[in-house]
């Protein structure tokens, strides 16, 4: 029971610490660490995500930045053609996000393990050489969002605390709604199928149709966060897709501890201030970055979540 | 008379130049314990693998209560009252005991594309799953995750996860496997208890559990059936103590 609480105090403590962070940036004046943390949800958003798929379902879908860049050019595209109403751009998003996982998933859950792999990350890199080509829409250059989505004075997301605060409150959500996922009747067959898909069948439980379901909703999960992301950086390029971005999530999700509720946000928070704070010191960063995260992965077995409840039993 | 609750008629599979089922044909009826048995290498696993759904035949026909499945996939057997469990223990290593039973259980009460409320805490699988439990023995072992469970209790509760879905016709796959004598003895206990309940068709390889168990007795050898009948007629038949010549005397003096 202790290790428990070992890990759910450190959970409760970044949880209070995102939620005061605009109080202390506001009172310090320290703007740049709120810009920061906005970034830092939404890629923890878009990691949670994947850990639904990831490390629940035990499907390992390498290519997920492909919904934040669907997500974020619902944003840009819309805006570009002069419909700036969040109310419409967040759901075409969202919708968008699903409607590419339903077909991408019904066509790449016919394989497994490493051919599972391979066809997600075709398929999202197919997703990035579509946005290159999208010449009305900037192309390789990006697109440039000139207004940020507009919720009819409900809430303004030129507001550096206010857009804050939504995307805290859309991680908030997307935990609260996995967090019931994972313990419903569907939660429970998705990772049954993790454990043994064998089993699974010879009880009843036909193993396409579930997964398929959890893609998509993972797919829409991070649809949303493409969405957040777009606004934040007033931008979208085809680059949000590139495999490497997709890549920079499964890692936040195997650091912070694949199959546990907060970890992927845990290992967002980690990986992204590592980053941040390495690059301010060199410019060779990954060089430092990519051997400390292997010792994290080769020793650390669960991640961070694995390694507090170590500590906490130790 | 009736309807055979399971027919087998002209089953064929091979791989490559072998038959591995050679125009099996065989019915279980209601209430039957039916063993098959075999030498090693007599396809009787490919047999039960064409049973559950896990292997096409090439030709012939499988029929559950009159109605053909020889070409269904196996979760939709086991909806219409067709479970088994497996040679190798095939179980959710890293769920609990009730766990693994309340999932086979939840297979057939309803939707599982429910998403909010939490499944654990549903009292009718619950309790279904430790009826199951209590059913094979395992009733105090409920709360323990299954990698911890010995391979004797991982064989039972392979049996209460084929209960647990109310099945028609269970199909055993070699349930002694690896079992030490105790173990054994157990087993085949709770086999005779169980057969009251529900038809079973036993595949194993443990002759004296076969003969205490079994109404009828199928002998498979090279894929094909060589004889069928009550244990009695077995034990006489001139074929299969040819088959078995190195088992011949566990044929004869057990039982």
């Amino acid at each position: 029971m202790k290790s428990l609480s070992v890990s759910k105090a450190v959970t409760a403590l970044m949880l209070a610490g995102l939620v005061l962070l605009p109080l202390y940036s506001h009172l310090t004046g320290n703007i740049f660490i709120l810009t920061l943390f906005t970034r830092i949800i939404i890629l923890a958003l878009a990691a949670a995500s994947l850990n639904l798929i990831m490390g629940f379902a035990g499907l390992m879908s390498f290519g997920h930045a492909a919904y934040l860049g669907i997500g974020g050019y619902a944003v840009g595209m819309l805006a570009q053609e002069g419909v700036g109403s969040g109310f419409i751009q967040f759901p075409v998003a969202i919708a968008a996000s699903g409607i590419y996982a339903l077909v991408i998933g019904a066509l790449s859950l016919r394989t497994r393990g490493v051919y599972f792999i391979m066809i997600t990350l075709a398929f999202a890199q197919m997703a990035y050489y579509v946005a290159s080509g999208l010449a009305r829409y900037g192309g390789d250059d990006g697109l440039t969002i000139y207004t940020r989505s507009d919720f009819s004075g409900l809430i303004d997301l030129g507001n550096r605390t206010q857009f804050y605060y939504l995307c805290l409150a859309c991680l908030f959500g997307v935990m609260l709604l996995i967090w019931r996922i994972v313990n419903s009747r569907f939660g429970l067959v998705v990772q049954g199928l993790r454990s043994n898909e064998q089993r699974m069948q010879a009880i009843g439980f036909p193993a396409k149709r579930y997964q398929l379901v959890c893609f998509v909703i993972s797919g829409t999960m991070c649809g949303l966060a493409g969405a957040l992301l777009a606004n934040n950086t007033d931008f979208v390029s085809p680059a949000v897709m590139y495999w490497t971005r997709s890549g920079d999530l499964m890692v936040m999700v195997i650091l912070g501890g694949m199959g546990t509720l907060f970890g992927p946000v845990m290992g967002a928070v980690v990986f992204l201030l590592l980053e941040e704070l390495l690059s301010q010191i060199t410019e060779y960063w990954a060089l430092i970055l990519g051997p400390l995260l292997l010792l994290i992965v080769l020793f650390g077995r669960g991640g961070i979540m694995g390694a507090l409840g170590r500590a906490g039993r130790g | 008379m009736a309807e055979p609750l399971l027919r087998v008629e002209k089953l064929v599979r091979r791989f490559g130049g072998i038959v591995a089922t050679d125009n099996v044909s065989l019915d279980v009826a209601s209430g039957e314990l039916h063993a098959i048995i075999g030498p090693n290498g007599a396809g009787k696993t490919t047999l039960i693998s064409q049973l559950t759904g896990h292997l096409e035949p090439h030709s012939g026909s499988v029929s559950l209560a009159g109605r053909d499945i020889t070409y269904l996939p196996a979760y939709r057997r086991c909806a219409l009252g067709l479970a088994r469990s497996f040679q190798i223990t095939s179980l959710l290593l890293d769920f609990t005991a009730a766990d693994n039973v309340a999932l086979a259980a939840q297979a057939h009460a309803g939707t599982s594309f429910r998403f909010f409320a939490n499944a654990r805490k549903e009292k009718g699988l619950r309790d279904a799953a430790q009826a199951a439990l209590d059913r094979v023995g395992l009733g105090h072992r409920a709360d323990i995750v299954v990698s911890r469970l010995s391979h004797g209790e991982r064989r039972e509760l392979e049996l209460a996860v084929a209960l647990a879905s109310k099945p028609k016709l269970l199909l055993l796959d070699e349930p002694m496997a690896g079992l030490g004598v105790t173990e054994s003895q157990r087993m085949v206990k709770l086999l005779q208890e169980l057969r009251k309940e529900v038809s079973i068709v036993l595949v194993e390889h443990d002759m004296p559990a076969v003969f205490a168990l079994a109404d009828r007795i199928t002998v498979l050898v090279y894929g094909r059936v060589i004889a069928s009948g009550d244990p009695a007629a077995i034990r006489a038949n001139e074929d299969v103590k040819r088959a078995y010549l190195g088992d011949q005397h566990v044929v004869t003096h057990h039982g």
